[in-house]
């Protein structure tokens, strides 16, 4: 039977791939074997024009537990027989058709990804990427995205500790909505997503099986949105009250030993859910799906297979333990049904009934093509890259002041409070910075010990050179930790990309994971899992190059963390890190294309600067010598010091403030590897010590004092304006 | 010696769990942990509450909410048994989804709306002690300010102008939502309830309902323990 080209762009798979898998099975597949590979091959369960690249990440590490691909997400080790178990995944098509249930279900997700490991979720985190708000289409899509993370979110009482916004014009009709959920766990209950043991039972728990969602896999993630049809009945629609009831009934599972693994359903469903836990574990399986229970009458093989309804669960069960599984479902009132079981051969069996609907090695579903393809640097790039400073005239001193509140009020660099106060940051009893700083800080119970995270990736750096713009990607996540007090410790990533299989875009993905690995060698941040969206793209347009790094560091005490505030009036203010400002630091800063319209110009990073800045302001913290640490980012050393000031609402004087070059560099110019710190006068010494010993500079920048910011003959402002231009910045714009 | 030299003063809490109650851990920990008090959680299924001296329902989102936060949770068997125990003047505390779940099964007068701005908010807010010599405040200072979280979409208090008036006049207002330096204005107000209550207590003065989460404001870390200052008064009475 020659296959249409209809029938195969529905699955999205092209005529070659069909070639293979009739040569592979020595025969033509049926339409439900089709759509078992149309699922599993697809770019977002199997990751074909990714993997070959994802291969140069580094994913291995001394406390690295579980690594990259092995399982649901990463496990690193944090020592007292604790481990934190983390992902971040998109969510991008479905929140772009539907925003308050795609961002709503891409929280479910992730959620299940940590708690199917045996870990109780305690933090999400929430990068977004969204057109400008001047759009009354995306101020829906904003408050949609917003408003489904919330209500999903604050249902399962999971704080959510912080994230980042970033506004662009490609975002318009590609929003990107990234969900990490991150998870602890004592070591010794950590589950596997692994069907093995031959007659374990497949037990299939929570939610009935509907239409929702069919093709959500192939359909949604794996292609771009040339044709207009009818989208939303691909997305899914959460119930976070069932979630939280999964949550529970499986940490008390968890904890047992009635079960060989567990393994959640999502982008294709129960078709990847039991088949790549069957590849997992080196057997086969066997699934009727006459078995599977129904919301909806005359559901074929292939719906109930592809389907992606929410919140469901594929338990293991160990042979004879059926029984005691089923009470713990039962206690919490959700539905199990023995829907199948595992088996020796090899096979992926799918029976409705006797009879048998598709019949293919485990193997040949699991190990699509891998794609690699030698590409140019686009001469598009060079363009970007070669930019004259010369070329825009520099800041007049008159207009310091006015231009610093005017980026202090961009949406990308505004206080996001009102975002995170509709999330609930607190629930736990462990938030310990809360969301605003530069990374959220938990405690952990029973410990002295606190984590770290933070979400990062500027996308215009990404956009004009994509190598460098990885590299910043992870050194600035990393930099947002250490000024906590935490030691970085691994990553997981989410990258972000348009159509692979156009030239410039595969340029992108590949330079940014190079850029992205380099940094994460050097900083010794291993990359413990991830999730890749491609084809973010409409009409041609692709989104600039997004890759988005969540990382987790460690605090060995938490009661020594920083906070990016200044805290006391007389504390003096420092500069640690790169003291040189360079004209062209200004390049695809925030400043740049807000004030000039021009995103142009390389970033520029030296990562043994880097390195040795970090380990300085780590010990610094440890030392107890600092009273606040704050990274140097979008809007630069300006913006910084305001945002220093505006957090408890102090003072900033500096009576001899110098400039060696162009005043616009060295107010906005976003020159990487720089933390503006504060500590008593009497610790001034131990600090100049141990920048020397790290050899990194350390210029004294003025002191914390009353109730303005003042660089003397450029900036007089009160700190009232300051924030409020800052607070309010985002607000009104909605 | 003798055992009763080492009684220790300890009173029982129960901790009613519905299915999506989220609260019950953090109440569980900062009691149990904190406090060093004896604490049970109890399945809402359960009945039997007479080991107790005082119930807490915490907050959370019982039974996912998506009718009205409460309207199902006050079904629960354990609430025939927390009515029968307030009926005894023995003490009940809810917070959040639990001070709703009051309101709905008519241990508290009023309700509780979706708030003014239609958003779920989570911030700190100051508490001024309106009265401090219930079994709930005994422990706070005449007019002082406490310093503690909300997390809530629907915490709007309401009531009728007869019923406001009744709460007024016998000092049931526990709480109001005010300024740092104790002034109830309308910035102060996170939500736009009525006469900026934050907590009420019953006629009887042994039901304690309200939005905000004192097991939040547990220990210095977390950025304040005035929330202790309610626990502590119970404990102190009994």
């Amino acid at each position: 039977m020659p296959v249409s080209k209809e029938i195969l762009d529905e699955i999205a798979l092209g005529q070659q791939e069909y070639e293979l898998i009739v040569e592979k099975l020595g025969r033509e597949p049926n339409e439900v074997e089709l759509g078992l590979f149309g699922a599993l091959w697809s770019e977002h369960c199997g990751y074909k024009h990714s993997t070959a690249l994802l291969r140069q990440l580094p994913s291995g590490g001394r406390r690295v537990l579980v690594k990259r691909g092995e399982e649901n997400a990463g496990v690193v080790d944090i020592g007292d027989g604790l481990a934190v178990v983390m992902k971040i995944e998109s969510h991008n098509h479905p929140s772009a058709i539907e925003p308050y249930q795609g961002a709503a279900t891409g929280v479910g997700g992730i959620v299940r990804d940590i708690f199917t490991m045996g870990a109780r979720p305690i933090a999400l985190l929430n990068s977004l990427r969204l057109g400008p708000l001047s759009d009354p289409h995306n101020r829906y899509l904003f408050s949609g995205v917003v408003g489904g993370i919330a209500g999903y979110g604050n249902c399962l009482g999971i704080p959510d500790i912080g994230g980042e916004i970033f506004f662009a014009d490609c975002y318009s009709a590609n929003p990107l909505v990234n969900a990490l959920c991150l998870g602890v766990a004592e070591t010794k209950n950590l589950v596997k997503a692994t069907a093995r043991g031959e007659g374990s039972l497949l037990m299939l728990v929570g939610a009935d099986t509907g239409r929702d969602g069919l093709h959500g896999a192939s359909g949604l993630a794996s292609r771009t949105f040339e044709q207009k049809r009818e989208l939303r009945s691909t997305v899914q629609v959460g119930n976070p009250f069932l979630e939280k009831l999964l949550i529970e009934a499986c940490l008390e599972l968890a904890e047992t030993d009635w079960i060989a693994g567990m393994q959640d359903l999502g982008a294709a469903g129960l078709t990847s859910s039991a088949i790549e836990s069957a590849a997992r574990g080196g057997g086969g399986i066997e699934v009727d799906v006459l078995k599977v229970p129904r919301r909806e009458k005359g559901m074929t093989p292939y719906e109930v297979m592809l389907s992606e309804s929410q919140e469901r669960m594929l338990v293991i069960a160990k042979k004879g333990c059926k029984d005691k599984v089923k009470a713990v479902f039962d206690r919490w009132e959700l539905r199990s049904d023995v829907i199948g079981q595992v088996t020796g051969d090899g096979m992926a069996r799918i029976k409705e009934g006797e009879k048998v609907v598709a019949d293919i090695p485990v193997d040949l579903l699991t190990s699509p093509p891998i794609y690699r393809r030698r590409v140019k640097k686009p001469p598009r790039l060079e363009q970007l890259q070669a930019f004259d400073v010369a070329s825009i005239p520099d800041l007049s001193p008159k207009k310091a002041g006015s231009t610093l509140l005017r980026l202090l009020a961009s949406p990308n660099i505004a206080s996001k409070r009102c975002v995170y106060r509709q999330y609930d940051h607190q629930v736990g009893d462990n938030t310990v910075v809360l969301p605003g700083s530069d990374a959220g800080v938990l405690r952990i119970k029973g410990t002295k010990k606190g984590i770290a995270l933070t979400t990062d990736g500027n996308p215009r750096y990404c956009c004009v050179n994509p190598y460098l713009g990885g590299v910043i990607a992870v050194a600035e996540a990393a930099r947002n930790l250490v000024c906590t007090g935490a030691q970085p410790l691994a990553i997981t990533n989410c990258l972000n990309f348009g159509n692979p299989e156009k030239d410039d875009v595969y340029y992108q993905l590949r330079e940014c994971i190079a850029g992205m690995a380099r940094a994460c060698r050097e900083l010794r941040t291993p990359v413990v899992s991830g999730n890749v969206s491609l084809y973010n793209e409409t009409k041609g347009e692709a989104i600039y190059p997004t890759p988005v790094v969540g990382m987790v560091g460690l605090l060995e005490d938490v009661a020594k963390h920083c906070a990016s505030g200044f805290k006391n009036e007389g504390d003096l203010v420092f500069l640690l890190g790169d003291g040189q400002v360079v004209d062209s630091s200004i390049g695809s800063s925030e400043y740049l294309a807000l004030v000039h319209g021009i995103i142009k110009g390389n970033p520029h990073i030296d990562l043994g600067l880097e390195k040795r800045l970090q380990r300085c302001c780590l010990e610094a913290i440890r030392r107890d010598i600092l009273n606040s640490a704050h990274d140097c980012s979008e809007g630069g050393l300006g913006v910084a010091l305001a945002e220093s000031c505006v957090a408890n609402g102090l003072g900033f004087v500096s009576r001899d403030w110098r400039i060696a070059g162009r005043l616009d560099s060295a107010l906005f110019g976003e020159a990487q590897s720089r933390i503006v710190v504060s500590l008593a006068p009497k610790s001034a010494w131990k600090l100049g010590r141990l920048a020397a010993r790290w050899q990194i500079g350390a210029k004294r920048l003025g002191t914390v004092e009353g109730k303005r910011l003042i660089l003397r003959g450029y900036i007089d402002l009160s700190v009232d304006e300051i924030g409020e231009a800052w607070w309010g910045g985002l607000e009104k714009l909605l | 010696m003798p055992p009763y030299l080492f009684k220790v003063v300890s009173v029982k809490f129960g901790i009613v769990v519905f299915p999506g109650t989220w609260s019950d851990r953090d109440c569980y920990y900062s009691l149990n942990d904190v406090l060093r008090q004896q604490v049970d959680c109890i399945w809402h299924k359960e009945t039997d509450l007479s080991q107790y001296d005082c119930i807490i329902l915490p907050g959370g989102f019982s039974y996912g909410d998506y009718l009205r936060p409460g309207a199902i949770a006050r079904f629960s068997p354990v609430m025939a048994s927390v009515e029968h125990f307030a009926a005894r003047g023995k003490l009940v505390v809810g917070i959040c989804n639990g001070f709703q779940v009051l309101c709905e099964a008519g241990l508290l007068p009023g309700a509780l709306l979706r708030s003014e701005h239609l958003e779920y908010r989570c911030q700190w807010v100051q508490l001024k002690v309106e009265n401090d010599s219930s079994p709930f405040t005994r422990r706070c200072q005449e007019k002082q300010v406490l310093r503690i979280p909300i997390s809530h979409y629907e915490g709007r208090y309401y009531a009728d102008d007869a019923t406001l008036a009744q709460l007024e006049a016998d000092g049931q207002v526990a709480f109001r939502y005010s300024t740092p330096t104790g002034d109830i204005t309308d910035a102060a107000n996170p939500n736009g309830s009525l006469h900026n209550i934050a907590g009420i207590i019953s006629r009887r003065g042994n039901v304690l309902g309200m939005m905000p989460h004192p097991e939040r404001a547990c220990e210095p870390i977390l950025g304040s323990s005035d929330g202790n200052l309610i626990w502590e008064s119970i404990i102190a009475g009994l």
